[in-house]
């Protein structure tokens, strides 16, 4: 119900922040909602307003963090269908991988 | 098809949008009263009964002559890129070389409003004269009238252009098994003129592509005529658009491989910011061609060596199996799924959900 | 800083420092990625249907921006048959009643301007087609100050440059309250412009969708991303405790959707619901703590209708008597709907209600596609862009695409 748009803060200005979504507009949205914001932080947009920070400053970390989600639903699902004796899947042990082009 | 004008107390911003309402506006409101026999001249003439980017009259021995005319509104009037003057020129341009004409002349009407800056007048006719004569498209002729303050919103041009062919190219031809190609990065246009309108100082980083296609479009002429089964520009609406329309004009299926579609990152992110299509958005200079596929690879590099290196082969056209899917077109959607791309509706309007 | 990736060297605009951004959202809608999750999906649907003892097993996608995910990735056609994926009521615009967007269109055309987000500027009031005004869209061509606007923040900057008498239509869920909420605690709200609060509050309404599911109950919810940021994961707690319904909390992209229903099904399969937050980058467990505070500042909890089904105890917000001189309720002496007042607000054939609370498809809908299309909405289901009849026109739902894919041998 509600496009949410990933943004980052380039610059704080009390009630106003300037945020850059990734296609080098910069637009100034409300930043009422979030305590402390600094420049760098990533964020989440809804109309116009920033709603939440992202978890985890660095790329990497944010990455890491859903890998580990997927690796670790991926490992339990394959538990789930050997206890009831599906044969092994194919995949399962490949690193989670980036876009392709 | 239903007469949805009736279901509309007034005519909206969304009847010129170039989609669907456009479509149904101009089948049912105008070409509905023209009595058939008057939709074209001539046998093997094009008219209202193709509905093409240019009309055919044919001249005797093959020849044709194509006619074009479109009127000319952007808000704002100059923009990041170009000006109206431009885009009026190329917009004429292109509709003659998209039926595979040879551009030859131009005429123009012109209405401004009142107290409109004539510093700004002239910037425009400047660039739209300039536009014909790099191209070697003369101007035979025109009208200028003027409005009074409040009754017409700054400027429209209506541009009307000639050009022969002795290869036209009608929509109608393209068949099962042709090849879908674009000669480089869609929407441009689009997003330029949405960036402009809703932000106040932003720079996208991204120019309306408009231009003149002649020097892509006459060499593939000269090479590849018999090849090109359709060719248009996706202007309003975009390439979503075009290729419905391809697809209900000819009652087939068209298959569009979606990462394959080059549209330029910050485009991409910038539509979806706004929740609009990137594939509906306008681009003012760029074809989208329907090609005999045993030719496609050559005609892509071909294109590509003429400067146009994001030139890209993006679908392909199918025979409908089943009589209820004529007409429609799927797209295979980057994660592999695959859904229908409707024609666009409605205003382009940013959307909050 | 990650690489620039290949082809995009030398694009004017394009900004390395974005990447990162761009790198989760390429990896969330990585096809390789995609493929590995359903066939893992494939594998766990038949368990999962085994031992819930229905097929196919119905999950729910509350919010609308998943049904739009779901739609335009093609997701449904990913799908093995035991799986259903249904469109739930989450589509703010699609819920507003007739009554307040009549309001608004007798403004325009008395000279206040209105302000609107572009999802409500289609929508239809309680006008019949070709005869009255019926929405914001034909009000402005029939001479109404109507103006489209992305943020409170875009209304304020110009309600304070022109002077104007002007009204903000402030539509949607918890996500787009703290929109309204931040500006008027902040007090910059101009005296020219009136907000009219129609906010609408998601729990409650999940929990009137289950108890009309009761016959063929839903066994997933996914729940929704964007207003969870907001009221936090906990406030879905009780769909697991009192419903006992597997439930995730999931972001918007492809393999976000994705991984939350090879979540439900595993939970399924193994017979222990659970609440799972999938969408822990956004997150948290109690959500937008200061965001809470500026809607309960400014808000009060409400009983409120919704569009097609009626009053809903305690699902709405209206402004605190505190701030009644931003409440254009109070402004322009509008009165407020009352349960007593309230009529049964779908033109009549229109399954929009059904269509909301997923009890029926859009196809199931005999207006669907015939008198309403994307261009000529009947019901509001059709406008926004999030209604699930608009998605279903727009990507083809109901099968047809997988239909036509299979047909040409490409699926």
């Amino acid at each position: 119900m509600c496009l949410g748009i990933p943004a980052e803060v380039k610059e704080v200005r009390g009630h106003v922040a300037v945020v850059d979504f990734g296609d080098g507009v910069l637009r100034e949205v409300d930043a009422g909602a979030i305590e402390d914001l600094k420049p760098g932080d990533l964020v989440i947009v809804h109309a116009g307003v920033i709603i939440e920070r992202l978890k985890g400053r660095e790329a990497e970390e944010l990455v890491r963090n859903i890998q580990e989600f997927i690796e670790e639903l991926e490992r339990r699902a394959e538990e789930l269908a050997r206890l009831y004796g599906l044969p092994e899947a194919g995949a399962g042990a490949a690193p989670v991988g980036g876009g392709e082009g | 098809m239903t007469w949805y004008i009736r279901l509309w107390k007034f005519v909206t911003l969304a009847h010129g949008a170039g989609g669907k309402e456009t479509e149904e506006l101009v089948r049912n409101l105008i070409v509905q009263k023209v009595p058939p026999e008057l939709w074209k001249v001539g046998e093997d003439g094009a008219g209202l009964d193709a509905l093409d980017d240019s009309a055919l009259i044919p001249l005797g021995g093959g020849r044709y002559l194509a006619v074009t005319v479109d009127s000319y509104t952007v808000k704002p009037i100059f923009f990041p890129g170009g000006d109206l003057g431009k885009l009026a020129a190329s917009g004429t341009i292109n509709d003659l070389l998209m039926a595979g004409a040879r551009p030859v002349a131009a005429l123009d009407a012109i209405v401004v409003e009142e107290g409109f800056p004539v510093e700004d007048l002239n910037k425009i006719v400047e660039s739209y004269v300039g536009t014909l004569a790099e191209n070697r498209v003369a101007l035979i002729g025109g009208d200028f009238k003027t409005m009074p303050k409040g009754q017409l919103d700054g400027i429209v041009i209506a541009s009307m252009g000639i050009g022969f062919t002795e290869h036209p190219i009608v929509d109608r031809n393209i068949r099962p098994g042709d090849k879908i190609i674009v000669s480089g990065y869609l929407g441009d246009h689009g997003a330029a003129i949405l960036a402009a309108q809703q932000a106040v100082g932003v720079d996208l980083g991204v120019e309306s592509d408009v231009k003149p296609l002649t020097d892509l479009m006459l060499p593939l002429l000269d090479r590849y005529a018999s090849y090109i089964h359709g060719a248009g520009d996706p202007t309003r609406g975009g390439l979503a658009m075009l290729v419905n329309d391809w697809a209900e004009k000819t009652g087939t299926v068209i298959v569009i491989d979606e990462a394959r579609v080059p549209v330029r990152p910050q485009v991409k992110e910038y539509a979806e910011m706004l929740g609009v299509d990137p594939l509906s958005l306008a681009s003012e200079g760029a074809a989208v061609l329907a090609v005999a596929p045993e030719k496609a690879e050559e005609i892509v590099e071909f294109m590509r060596s003429l400067g146009y290196e994001q030139a890209s082969i993006i679908g392909e056209v199918y025979e409908a199996k089943d009589p209820r899917h004529r007409g429609r077109v799927l797209l295979r959607s980057v994660t592999g799924g695959v859904r229908i791309l409707e024609p666009p509706s409605g205003e382009i309007v940013p959307r909050i959900c | 800083m990650a690489e620039q990736p290949a082809g995009m060297g030398g694009v004017p605009g394009y900004r390395p420092e974005a990447s990162v951004l761009r790198d989760i959202e390429s990896m969330l809608r990585s096809r390789s990625l995609v493929e590995r999750i359903v066939e893992k999906i494939k594998r766990l649907a038949p368990l999962a249907a085994r031992r819930v003892g229905q097929t196919p097993i119905k999950i729910m996608d509350f919010c609308g921006t998943h049904e739009y995910t779901v739609t335009h990735y093609g997701i449904r056609s990913l799908m093995p048959p035991e799986v259903e994926i249904v469109a739930g009521p989450g589509c703010p615009v699609c819920i507003t009643p007739a009554y307040y967007v009549d309001v608004m269109i007798k403004l325009s055309l008395e000279g206040v301007r209105v302000y609107t987000y572009g999802d409500a500027y289609k929508l239809p009031g309680s006008g019949r087609r070709g005869r009255d005004i019926r929405s914001l869209e034909e009000a402005r061509a029939a001479g109404g100050d109507v103006v489209v606007v992305y943020s409170v923040l875009d209304a304020i900057k110009m309600a304070r440059e022109d002077d104007k008498p002007g009204v903000f239509f402030a539509v949607g869920f918890e996500t787009t309250a703290p929109a309204t909420a931040s500006p008027v605690v902040a007090g910059i709200v101009p005296k020219n412009l009136a907000i009219l609060n129609v906010h609408r509050l998601t729990p409650p309404i999940m929990r009137y969708t289950f108890e009309t599911h009761r016959d063929n109950p839903i066994r997933g919810v996914i729940a929704p991303g964007h207003v969870s940021t907001i009221v936090g994961a906990k406030a879905w707690r009780f769909v697991v405790e009192e419903y006992g319904i597997p439930t995730v909390v999931a972001g918007f992209e492809p393999v976000d959707v994705l991984l939350a229903i090879l979540e439900i099904l595993r939970q399924l399969a193994e017979g222990k619901p659970r609440l799972v937050n999938e969408y822990s980058r956004a997150v948290t467990w109690e959500g937008n703590v200061k965001a809470q505070r500026m809607i309960e500042e400014c808000c009060e909890v409400v009983d409120a209708a919704w569009r097609g089904i009626g009053f809903v105890p305690r699902s709405g917000l209206a402004f605190r008597d505190k701030y009644r001189e931003v409440d254009a309720l109070h402004q322009y002496g509008i009165k407020e709907l009352t349960p007593e007042e309230w009529r049964y607000d779908l033109p009549p054939g229109c399954r929009c209600a059904e269509v909301t609370l997923g009890i029926a498809k859009p196809t199931d809908c005999p207006l669907f596609m015939k008198t309403c299309t994307p261009g000529t909405p009947y019901g509001p289901c059709m406008v926004s862009s999030e209604g699930a009849c608009a998605v279903w026109a727009r990507f083809g739902g109901g099968g047809l695409a997988e239909e036509i894919a299979r047909s040409l041998g490409i699926m």
